[in-house]
């Protein structure tokens, strides 16, 4: 890595424009983070600030007064994270350790096998009717779960962090009269940690932002995830908010909705935890993430 | 299918032996690998159901399908799931649309994480942290709270971009009832969501360099930006291919969430954001036009492989080291 001599001119430019730059990204976080925080009156006259006239609590108060949706769609969510990134991080380990070794004969034709599904698949529809027509896995939590649980992605970098774990440890290891299930468990997923830890991370990043198998396969109030809570309630609010159909009681109710700020503090609310956890794990991101060893 | 052309001379040169001795040979093979297959077998045969086995569904482009006779029972009807593609206006404009979006994409993202990555690799100590984390934020939240997000700063009557607007004295606009903004409001999103990951990806890639070089290019007297130039692009040359093949692969892949969730899903602006995906999804469940919704899948799968494979094809005549496969 090139050397910086205590500060000069390049570095001083580089150093403001990732600065401006990184402000610019983190603005909008900022900006919904206030919006929910203003008053349903401000917000009204004036539109969606980042100073606004009028700080308010009313929309979290709002939120927590009938959290029963909202505490089932973190039961759903972290019961999807939970299962999900368990299986998910054994199947990868599991499928990347035999390719990543060389002296495997099956090594090639697996890769190509695994490899080959991120260049071509069947499409939305057979795996639409395949879901519900054959596993029958609509309104179920399975079809949160499965469909997400092995990515040739995370193979990738799970075989090329297994790549650079040493042979002459395995050697050994059979030396000793080890067996491949007890080098796999006992020293490969060990010396594993960073790699697991990372692609954890990103698994249960995805699980917790799951909404495309819940758009397509869940209907039923009990499975709702939090992200399709959200989407339903932004079309629910607007839903009611418009349409002469609703009731008159349900639109009087309405009228006081803080709907624009609630709607932010429940998108907080959802999105937030995920968000406090990522900066600890950090550290191990560079370390865990070695694209470019896909060649096998 | 590039694999068994490859196999193919491997194959010949075991010829001169009987087939019995071949498979007592394999089952050999296949003893002493046992431990290792077992290892791999449960993603094997996930893999087989879930991906494998739907790749069958794709005969459903030809055919009229009905929930009730399945996807053997249903009748065939040769292209007329096709025929749609070259009548209603739609076809064009969302294969147009996934297209160009998706170039820009790529082209947008590759260019912009590759300068990050180098800026970020002339620093050093706390900040590149700092930076990576921020820049990173937006790559771990669902596209429903960017819906929220871009919705704070596109609303009709309180969107920031619209106060903005008024505040230099002009007229607020109805964004998600346009369409010429969508052009720049989407490649704008996307960068700002992915960009985090495609520059840790090549930043990731940059610290992998063998310090050796930089050291020798120092000696020489080699300038940062020399080093830059001569030493890290040609090294990084390799993952820059290979991600830019694998993003022509999924050239007919539109990313679902940015185009549904981000333009709110709503018709006035479907001539700029509508994508293949999106309309395969309304014609699932919506429009209930199952047939022709399976003949747009089916031409994103067979295009999407036939780009990838030609790609990598004109690279590895170009030069076979970057090649994928």
């Amino acid at each position: 890595m090139p050397n910086t001599k205590g500060f000069n001119l390049m570095n001083g430019f580089i150093i403001v424009f990732l600065a401006i730059l990184c402000i610019m990204i983190a603005l909008p976080f900022v900006l919904v983070v206030i919006i929910s925080l203003t008053s349903e009156n401000s917000l009204v006259m004036n539109g969606y600030q980042f100073i606004p006239k009028e700080w308010s609590w009313e929309a979290y108060r709002i939120v927590f007064q009938k959290p029963d949706p909202l505490l089932k769609g973190y039961l759903v969510t972290i019961l999807i994270t939970v299962v999900g990134t368990v299986i998910s991080l054994l199947l990868t380990a599991m499928t990347a350790y035999p390719i990543s070794r060389l002296d495997f004969r099956y090594n090639r034709p697996i890769t190509f096998y695994i490899f080959f599904t991120m260049l071509f698949n069947g499409g939305l529809i057979p795996f639409y009717i395949m879901m519900t027509q054959y596993l029958h896995l609509k309104n179920s939590l399975l079809a949160l779960i499965i469909p997400t649980l092995l990515s040739p992605f995370n193979i990738m970098i799970m075989k090329g962090f297994m790549d650079k774990i040493s042979k002459e440890i395995i050697e050994s290891a059979k030396v000793d009269g080890a067996k491949e299930f007890r080098i796999f468990f006992g020293i490969i997923l060990p010396l594993s940690t960073p790699a697991l830890a990372t692609l954890g991370l990103f698994i249960a990043f995805g699980y917790w932002n799951e909404w495309f198998y819940a758009l397509l396969f869940i209907d039923n109030d009990k499975y709702i995830p939090l992200q399709l809570l959200l989407v339903r309630i932004l079309s629910q609010i607007e839903f009611l908010a418009n349409s002469p159909l609703a009731q008159v009681a349900d639109k009087l109710a309405y009228a006081n909705f803080p709907t624009l700020s609630v709607r932010m503090a429940m998108a907080i609310l959802a999105g937030g935890p995920m968000l406090i956890i990522f900066p600890f794990f950090q550290k191990y991101f560079v370390k865990g993430i070695t694209v470019g060893s896909l060649k096998g | 299918m590039a694999n068994t052309q490859l196999e193919a001379p491997d194959m010949k040169t075991k010829k001169s032996k009987s087939l019995p001795g071949l498979l007592s040979k394999e089952w050999k093979h296949l003893n002493k690998n046992r431990e290792l297959l077992l290892l791999a077998m449960p993603g094997i045969l996930f893999k087989f159901v879930i991906a494998y086995i739907p790749m069958i569904g794709l005969i459903l482009a030809f055919k009229y399908f009905r929930y009730d006779q399945g996807i053997f029972g249903s009748k065939w009807v040769g292209f007329n799931n096709f025929e749609f593609l070259f009548k209603a206006q739609d076809a064009l404009r969302i294969i147009r649309n996934t297209l160009l979006y998706n170039m820009s994409y790529i082209v947008l993202g590759t260019i912009t994480a590759l300068l990050l990555a180098l800026l970020l690799n002339e620093l050093s100590g706390r900040l590149i942290k700092i930076y990576q984390t921020t820049m990173f934020l937006p790559y771990f939240i669902s596209f429903v709270l960017v819906g929220y997000i871009t919705n704070a700063f596109l609303d009709h009557k309180g969107g920031f971009l619209n106060t903005i607007i008024s505040w230099f004295g002009f007229e607020p606009h109805k964004w998600y009832l346009e369409t010429t903004p969508w052009i720049f409001i989407l490649p704008l999103v996307a960068l700002w969501k992915g960009i985090g990951f495609s520059t840790l990806v090549y930043y990731a890639g940059i610290t992998g360099i063998n310090t050796d070089f930089y050291e020798a290019a120092r000696l020489d007297g080699a300038s940062r930006i020399q080093m830059m130039w001569r030493i890290t692009l040609p090294l990084l040359k390799p993952l820059v291919i290979i991600l830019f093949i694998l993003g022509l692969g999924n050239i007919f892949r539109g990313d679902f969430g940015l185009h549904y969730f981000v333009p709110n899903n709503v018709g006035p602006n479907f001539p700029t954001t509508d994508i293949i995906d999106t309309y395969v999804y309304r014609s699932l469940t919506k429009l209930g036009d199952i047939n022709s919704a399976a003949a747009v899948g089916f031409l994103q799968s067979v295009v999407g492989l036939i780009t990838v494979v030609s790609a990598n094809y004109l690279v590895r005549k170009a030069d076979k080291d970057n090649a994928l496969f």
